[in-house]
């Protein structure tokens, strides 16, 4: 397999209709992580899923083209960071460390229950990242015999 | 709907899936073993009524059988056969781990029954989670909100596993050629 | 009962994996199929009987729920073993390309 080519035509063309679909159910299954099962580490898992789709389809130096590598490394530490930060503000504000300092709304709306929509935003994007960006040094990595 | 005849029978049908991928010899067949015992761990959360950890299972199984293939597949190796004294010793782990699971049997017999466990904190989580934080799914609620700090030390952990991996991959092996290359210039 | 020692038959072969296999790929493997035995093992304590998922529901009475600790104690396990996975094969990687060979006796005699 050629590491600059990528897949065949139909490949190509059905990827680049359907990675938008799955970005969007990744991201809606992170928002509605406190009404419904998923949260955010499950749709962290689909947003990387479909960045890997492009970079199989399309190969390693068309996605370095259309994605910013060092970018999405600097995105992944600093949501650890928000996460922290998210802590402290729950110190100064609600009394304890990670305490739930936003307003609770009501049951069953999209905006509730406090600071879990914004602490399962950041997960998601951290473990994206993550292990988006596992499987890509992991791929770039020569091997001894054959390819 | 009876749950315990479903759950013994996709036990069974992982640990035949799991004996074939340790005794196999292509290393392929091997991973597509692990990746059906995977599938009926995440069947068996579904029957145990746990649909969110059966979504995150699926996706996280799905994500380290890439790895492995993409890892392991094209490298050729030459394999030798076992000697004796392995053999010896592999009979003789069989026997302690048989022997450890006959001695089990009285333990799990001192455990609640399957079906009803003791929920002593659990019955206040599912009393008064909704009026407490806010939101319905309840495994959402304990794991952001009553025990947040655990979730800290689960990001942290993975933030550190992924960092290594980045820095153990990185790192350039020095092959024979630059020593050699090394030696010639200090003369 | 029954449940309980077929999952704890489970965790002894993938401990079997770990004593006795050779080949570096296989004790990878087999600390996958450990991981697997202990999460199932946790979820297997907290079925009750005649009890439903917990995520409440809008319109629908509250019905008996099973137990929501240990789900969200395994939800967070999970994740960590992908990690360490990812970090076992990147070693892997790194071991073959110095010694040529994913034996765990070659590479204890090779040094250098």
């Amino acid at each position: 397999m050629q590491q600059n080519d990528g897949m065949t035509l139909i490949v190509k063309t059905v990827t680049r209709i359907s990675v938008w679909m799955i970005l969007l159910y990744g991201i809606y299954i992170i928002f509605h992580g406190h009404l419904s099962p998923g949260g955010g580490f499950a749709g962290g898992v689909i947003i990387a899923l479909a960045f890997l789709n492009v970079m199989l389809a399309y190969g390693r130096k068309f996605t370095s083209d259309w994605l910013n590598i060092s970018f999405l490394h600097d995105v992944e530490a600093a949501s650890a960071t928000l996460f922290l930060i998210i802590g402290i503000l729950g110190i100064s504000i609600g009394g304890s460390f990670l305490a739930n300092f936003l307003m609770k709304g009501e049951l069953f709306a999209l905006i509730s229950s406090g600071t879990i929509l914004p602490l399962n935003i950041v997960i998601g994007i951290k473990v994206g990242m993550s292990l988006f960006l596992v499987v890509w040094v992991l791929a770039g990595s020569k091997t001894v015999k054959g390819e | 709907m009876p749950v315990e005849p479903w759950l013994i029978f996709i036990l069974s049908v992982m640990i035949i899936a799991s004996i074939a991928a340790l005794e196999m010899e292509d290393i392929l067949s091997s991973i597509v073993a692990i990746g059906v015992v995977g599938l009926g761990v995440s069947l068996s959360f579904l029957f145990l009524q746990a649909p969110d950890l059966a979504i995150v299972q699926f996706l996280f199984e799905i994500f380290a059988v890439i790895i492995l293939v993409r890892a392991f597949l094209k490298k050729d190796y030459h394999k030798e056969k076992p000697s004796t004294i392995n053999k010896i010793l592999a009979g003789v782990t069989v026997i302690t781990l048989a022997a450890v699971f006959i001695f089990s049997i009285s333990v799990f017999e001192l455990l609640p029954p399957f079906g009803e466990p003791l929920m002593t904190t659990a019955q206040y989580y599912l009393d008064n989670g909704a009026k407490d934080t806010g939101a319905a799914n309840l495994v959402s609620s304990i794991i952001l909100d009553y025990r947040a700090y655990d979730t800290l030390g689960e990001v942290t952990v993975l933030f550190a596993a992924i960092l290594g991996t980045f820095t153990i991959l990185r790192i350039k092996s020095k092959s024979k050629k630059d020593k050699s290359e090394l030696g010639h210039a200090a003369k | 009962m029954i449940v309980y020692l077929l999952c704890f038959a489970l965790l002894l072969v993938g401990l079997y994996g770990v004593l006795t296999k050779r080949d570096l790929i296989k004790i990878i493997l087999s600390l996958g199929i450990l991981g697997y035995a202990v999460n199932l093992l946790l979820i297997l304590f907290a079925y009750r009987n005649d009890s439903i998922y917990p995520i409440l529901a809008k319109g629908k009475e509250v019905k008996q729920m099973v137990d929501p600790l240990p789900q969200a104690l395994v939800l967070t396990s999970i994740v960590i073993e992908l990690g360490t996975t990812a970090m076992l094969v990147a070693l892997a990687i790194k071991l073959f390309e110095k010694y040529e060979t994913f034996d765990i006796t070659q590479i204890r005699r090779l040094k250098g």
